[in-house]
């Protein structure tokens, strides 16, 4: 249900965030969603990727400060309204959404959005219970 | 002129009679009323009975700011709290802060000590005094302010902060004297021509300048930019607050008031004395404080001292600038700030040990800025951008209400503070001071 996100510590600073990327790239894993939410002296690059125990593990080894969190995909209509469709069930469930982002590339005729939600395990049944598609891990990694 | 012309000129020889009855009768009080020291004396293995001389005081056991936070709060008071008129408080290293007490005698002792610093810079009990040291827990302000009192000058007590009121303040009272540190003298510069006041023609002609460390650059810009003149106090609240030494007009080094207070200079490593002239720890011996007498109390401040009678007819020892100190501690914006207290609170806040670094900065004209940056690991690293700010506000809140002076926090990623043999530089202080 849940898929890994692995959020990375970045100091506001020039070429940074293309060291931590590169470093990705040359261990042969593939960013599938990204997000990044700054401030004025650091950001939080939030990724999901193919190989997340891999990424964290590389990460560890060189001293970029990363972890793991628990995320939700989902496939939401890629229509108007198709987003709407899906924050008012959870809304009324009182489910919160600490923040979402896009996926780059979609499997379906369906978008996919990633959400961090204060109570994933209710937030995955409020979904389930609206007959909502949730993306598994196995998913990502075929993308 | 100077305000104890009997005291302050006294020739030597007297001088040092007046030390060692003051300390002969020190030794008996201490002994008596205090156990702590009555214990260290006799661990030491010296009785008062030994002590005939001022000369026999290097028989006597170091008083360290370990004892004063150890036996805290009230431990190394020689008289119960009933008889103490004032008390004040400093931030300590670690643990417990540094309390200071103050008989009606002692508070006496201050505004003497104090009235012949002012004179000993020049003011005279006609002229009208500006303190823009903090009043408060802070020995600075009131220590000022008992002094001035004593000698008799019109008192504007302002505190410090608040530059434009206290500009016109001065326009308004044209007071001749101001007391304040130094730094926040050069500050009201950039603030009063900011306002169209040209400092050149203010009514400020000499400063009693203290609390913080400051340079003879620093005091050619201050004379430059005020027009005034600019002298050093030196003090520290464990010994009295201000007033322990004080610079005259020729500024030839500060004037030690060492009827009271009785001043060694030592190698901080040996213990021992250092030949006249060389540089040395600091250790005062307080000859006739009650509330806490100190005995031979180590200052961490490196400074060197000259016996030779000064031009202005003061035959105190006089002592340089500090050149260093034999710690860590380091002076902002006249609070005593030890690496160690950040250490402590960044421990308490999740249990981790995060590696950090204090840069310390002063600006041209501007006060000293504290930046501290701490390296996030993945304990204290979180996804959500609100808990990682709210994690750089309690940071921030905690060691602001520990040092009492703002601070900016900044998270960096690990390793970005430098290390040298593993060890991190916790201290940058980047100020030409």
């Amino acid at each position: 249900m849940k898929i890994t996100q692995i959020s990375v510590f970045l100091e506001n600073r020039k070429g940074r965030l293309y060291e931590v990327c590169s470093m990705l790239g040359a261990a042969g894993i593939n960013i599938r969603a990204l997000t990044i939410a700054e401030t004025e002296t650091f950001g939080v690059l939030r990724i999901i990727v193919d190989k997340p125990d891999k990424a964290l593990e590389l990460f560890h080894k060189n001293n970029v400060t990363a972890n793991r969190t628990e995320v939700v995909a989902v496939e939401v209509e890629d229509r108007p309204g198709g987003l709407a469709n899906i924050l008012k069930s959870l809304s009324e469930q009182d489910v919160n959404v600490e923040y979402m982002y896009g996926f780059i590339e979609k499997f379906t005729e369906k978008a996919l959005l990633v959400f961090r939600f204060d109570d994933p395990e209710k937030a995955g049944k409020v979904l389930a219970s609206c007959g909502i598609n949730v993306v598994t891990s196995k998913d990502i990694q075929a993308l | 002129m100077i305000w104890n012309e009997k005291i302050e000129t006294m020739p030597l020889a007297d001088l040092k009679n007046l030390q060692s009855e003051r300390l002969v009768k020190l030794v008996n009080y201490v002994y008596q009323r205090c156990p702590v020291y009555k214990q260290k004396f006799d661990q030491a293995g010296v009785q008062p009975s030994n002590i005939k001389t001022i000369d026999d005081i290097v028989k006597l056991p170091f008083t360290t700011k370990h004892d004063m936070r150890d036996y805290y709060p009230f431990g190394l008071f020689s008289v119960p709290r009933t008889e103490l008129a004032e008390i004040h408080v400093s931030s300590g290293t670690t643990g417990n802060p540094t309390l200071v007490g103050y008989t009606h005698d002692d508070i006496k002792l201050w505004g003497e000590v104090m009235a012949r610093a002012f004179c000993c810079a020049g003011a005279v009990p006609d002229d009208t005094i500006q303190i823009a040291y903090g009043y408060g827990l802070f020995t600075g302000g009131l220590g000022a302010h008992y002094g001035a009192l004593e000698m008799g000058m019109t008192i504007i007590p302002t505190s410090s902060g608040q530059t434009k009121r206290q500009l016109k303040i001065m326009q308004d009272f044209k007071p001749r004297i101001l007391a304040c540190t130094p730094s926040y003298c050069l500050y009201m510069a950039d603030e009063a021509r900011d306002i169209g006041i040209d400092p050149r023609s203010s009514s400020w002609k000499i400063g009693v300048f203290g609390a913080e460390p400051w340079s003879e650059s620093m005091r050619g810009e201050i004379e430059a930019t005020w027009n005034m003149l600019a002298t050093d106090i030196y003090g520290l609240s464990e010994i009295i607050g201000p007033g322990v030494s004080q610079e005259c007009h020729l500024k030839t080094g500060l004037h030690l008031f060492s009827d009271v207070f009785y001043p060694e200079i030592i190698d901080p490593d040996t213990g021992k004395p250092v030949a006249e002239g060389q540089d040395g720890e600091l250790v005062i011996t307080t000859l006739t404080k009650q509330g806490i007498p100190l005995i031979r109390y180590r200052t961490r401040d490196i400074v060197s001292m000259t016996s030779q009678p000064c031009k202005c007819g003061r035959t105190s020892p006089r002592t340089s600038k500090i050149k260093g100190r034999t710690d860590d501690m380091i002076v902002v914006r006249g609070i005593n700030v030890f690496p160690s207290q950040i250490e402590h609170i960044l421990l308490g806040i999740d249990g981790t040990h995060p590696h950090y670094q204090l840069i310390i900065d002063r600006q041209a004209h501007k006060l000293d800025e504290v930046e501290i940056m701490v390296e996030v690991d993945e304990k204290l690293f979180s996804d959500e951008i609100k808990q990682m700010h709210s994690l750089e506000q309690k940071i921030k809140k905690e060691i602001e209400a520990v040092l009492s002076i703002g601070v900016t926090v900044k998270l960096v990623e690990p390793k970005t503070i430098a290390r040298s043999e593993g060890k991190a530089k916790r201290v940058i202080d980047k100020r030409s001071l």
